[in-house]
């Protein structure tokens, strides 16, 4: 019997619109099997959640280049925790080293920065699907 | 579109400055007049900006080129729910007349030119800036500058939408018409191809995107009435400088040619001015890396080069640091001083296209302009851009672009020096930048206090009038510059267009 494929919601958090990053990390799931909902541009932790409920996915990914990770990152973990929602949470974008430790602290399972492999992103998701 | 055959380069040596331009709009170049040194710069609040730009004018730079904070560039106030986490961040915030008055405090607009990258909301920027030159008593008619207003390569590439694309289309027009008039000397929109490119398309791709987008400006404002020769003179345009050297140079000397025959041939312009591609570059943001930053700066010499020698009219260099936070000041410096090493040591600028007459150049050249033709010609039977933006057509093809170029990467066809070659695991990173985090409370605060010393009725009035001219198909920039003179904000102006244009989702 196959597994259900691991199921992805992927939004850009915030007002930011450098969305080169998370369409190529859209394609690798695709290619590698997943189900993947990219939700676009301008999303908000609000909106993320509700989309997450509504699609009963296993893992959120989020993307911001614009620095305003720090505050709506963790916002997003507060919506999700309220609510209870059990999901692997992954970010991405330009992500100071310093503030990758803070945001895995806050309840962020992963962060990759630029430069990350494709396939690296893969396998790490596949790991922490499984735990 | 057929090229002029190269055979005859020789005897047409001196053609930099005639139609169709491929050698360079004018015919000395760079021997009577440098590019503008114009690096973008803008962050946490018009105070620490207004210090940023008169730092670099001290170190030489030629012009200003504004960077706005995405809640501004959206069309939202530094107080208002959409704006959160993102205050200052890419850019400075600015609301009302108050924050411009302090970004230009000391900058004799009558002198340096100002560059603003603002698009769903250049024409309430633009009737900031026109109302602090008038507060300030230089005529509107000396101001010298550029908004980019290129509002279709928003959906395509870069995200700062804001209203759907026809009411989009009919601002850009609206400021055409009204600085045709009013703002002689200003670049009434910077059509651009850098974002896609960054966004990941081919050169070929940039450059047929960027002309159908100038096309679709063309075709829209001579549809609002507009004669061609009043306001194609005032069109500019901006590409990226990618790292394929020699393909880099041979796109800006096709996107000139391919530009000029079309002004001529299709929407018959008759001024010189009007067939002349004038345009910015900057240096490709996304092919700098976080790792071994210092690279960076070898990268965006490369790149710059290309530029010049491409024959730009103004010119961003990135600083070594970008791929990790915004430049720090010797970031800045350096990619500043990448620029005047150009100009003032390498000796390139003494000679007008020199690469011109090189068989591989040429060919160069005479392919991209036949495969972006083709290109045009593909979105001319998809009935032009604004259709093919409304149908995520360029969008698709850019995101498909964007993918293969990953994938050589990261199965190495394409090396990336420091990434997936030349690995250093004792790579130390440079010193960041960083915005003061307390820039959206302190933001909050001086916008209430601008309400409350304001005339609220005289607010409610300028934006009533604004809606009216909105909903009527006014010319709404006459509306705007006396909502702005009287500190009404952007963010309420946004909100009152939002209520006439409604909000694009993609």
């Amino acid at each position: 019997m196959t597994e259900p494929p691991i199921k992805v919601l992927l939004g850009k958090l915030g007002l930011d619109g450098h969305d080169r990053g998370i369409q190529v990390v859209a394609q690798a799931l695709v290619d590698a099997g997943m189900e993947v909902i990219y939700t676009g541009l301008r999303q908000s932790p609000e909106s993320l959640l509700r989309a997450a409920i509504e699609e009963d996915v296993d893992v959120i990914g989020v993307s911001s280049l614009s620095g305003a990770h720090n505050t709506l990152f963790p916002a997003l973990v507060e919506a999700c925790t309220k609510e209870g929602l059990d999901v692997i949470l992954f970010g991405g974008g330009i992500i100071p080293e310093e503030d990758v430790a803070v945001l895995i602290e806050k309840g962020f399972d992963e962060i990759f920065t630029a430069g990350t492999p494709l396939s690296l992103i893969v396998t790490r998701l596949r790991e922490l699907v499984k735990k | 579109m057929k090229t002029k055959d190269t055979k005859n380069f020789e005897e047409d040596k001196q053609s930099a400055g005639t139609y169709p331009y491929r050698r360079g709009i004018y015919p000395r170049m760079y021997r009577d007049r440098l590019w503008t040194m114009r690096q973008y710069a803008g962050f946490s609040s018009a105070a620490e900006s207004n210090k940023r730009y008169h730092y670099l004018l001290d170190q030489g730079v030629t012009g200003l080129s504004v960077a706005f904070d995405l809640p501004t560039q959206i069309g939202y106030d530094s107080d208002q729910n959409e704006a959160c986490g993102e205050v200052g961040r890419v850019g400075v915030p600015i609301s009302s007349l108050e924050d411009m008055e302090e970004l230009f405090d000391g900058i004799p607009l009558e002198k340096i030119s100002v560059s603003m990258t603002i698009n769903s909301t250049a024409s309430i920027l633009l009737c900031l800036l026109v109302a602090l030159a008038k507060k300030k008593s230089v005529s509107p008619q000396l101001l010298k500058g550029t908004i980019q207003n290129d509002i279709l390569k928003e959906y395509i590439a870069r995200g700062t939408y804001r209203f759907p694309v026809d009411a989009s289309m009919r601002l850009v027009t609206d400021v055409f018409a009204w600085a045709s008039k009013e703002l002689p000397g200003f670049n009434t929109i910077s059509i651009s191809g850098y974002h896609i490119r960054e966004a990941g398309s081919t050169a070929v791709q940039e450059v047929a995107f960027t002309l159908a987008d100038g096309i679709a400006y063309v075709e829209a404002a001579l549809k609002a009435g507009l004669a061609v020769d009043d306001f194609a003179p005032r069109l500019s345009f901006f590409f990226n400088a990618h790292n394929n050297f020699f393909e880099e140079v041979a796109k800006f000397r096709a996107a000139r040619e391919l530009w000029a025959r079309i002004m001529k041939e299709r929407f018959k312009a008759k001024k010189e001015k009007s067939w002349q591609l004038r345009f910015h570059t900057q240096t490709a943001g996304s092919t700098l890396t976080a790792q071994q930053a210092p690279n960076n700066i070898s990268r965006v010499t490369i790149q710059a080069l290309a530029a010049v020698l491409g024959g730009t009219q103004s010119l961003h260099t990135n600083s070594m640091d970008e791929a990790l936070s915004l430049p720090t000041e010797e970031g800045a410096r350096t990619a500043l001083r990448t620029q005047q090493i150009i100009a003032h040591e390498s000796g390139v600028v003494e000679e007008v296209d020199p690469l011109g007459g090189s068989p591989y150049m040429e060919k160069l050249t005479d392919e991209i302009v036949e495969e972006a033709s083709a290109l045009i010609n593909m979105i001319d039977d998809m009935g032009g851009m604004v259709k093919a933006v409304k149908n995520n057509w360029p969008q698709q093809e850019i995101r498909r672009s964007a993918y293969v170029s990953q994938k050589d990467l990261e199965e190495g066809r394409q090396k990336l020096v420091g990434v997936n070659c030349f690995e250093d695991e004792t790579d130390s990173k440079p010193p960041l930048f960083k915005v003061d985090n307390s820039i959206e409370e302190k933001r909050k605060d001086k916008l209430k206090k601008l309400r409350e010393r304001r005339d609220d009725l005289q607010v409610k009035e300028k934006l009533r009038a604004l809606e009216k001219a909105a909903s009527e198909d006014e010319n709404v920039m006459p509306y705007l510059l006396d909502a702005v003179e009287n500190y009404v904000t952007v963010g309420e102006i946004c909100s009152t267009l939002q209520k006439v244009f409604g909000e694009y989702h993609s």
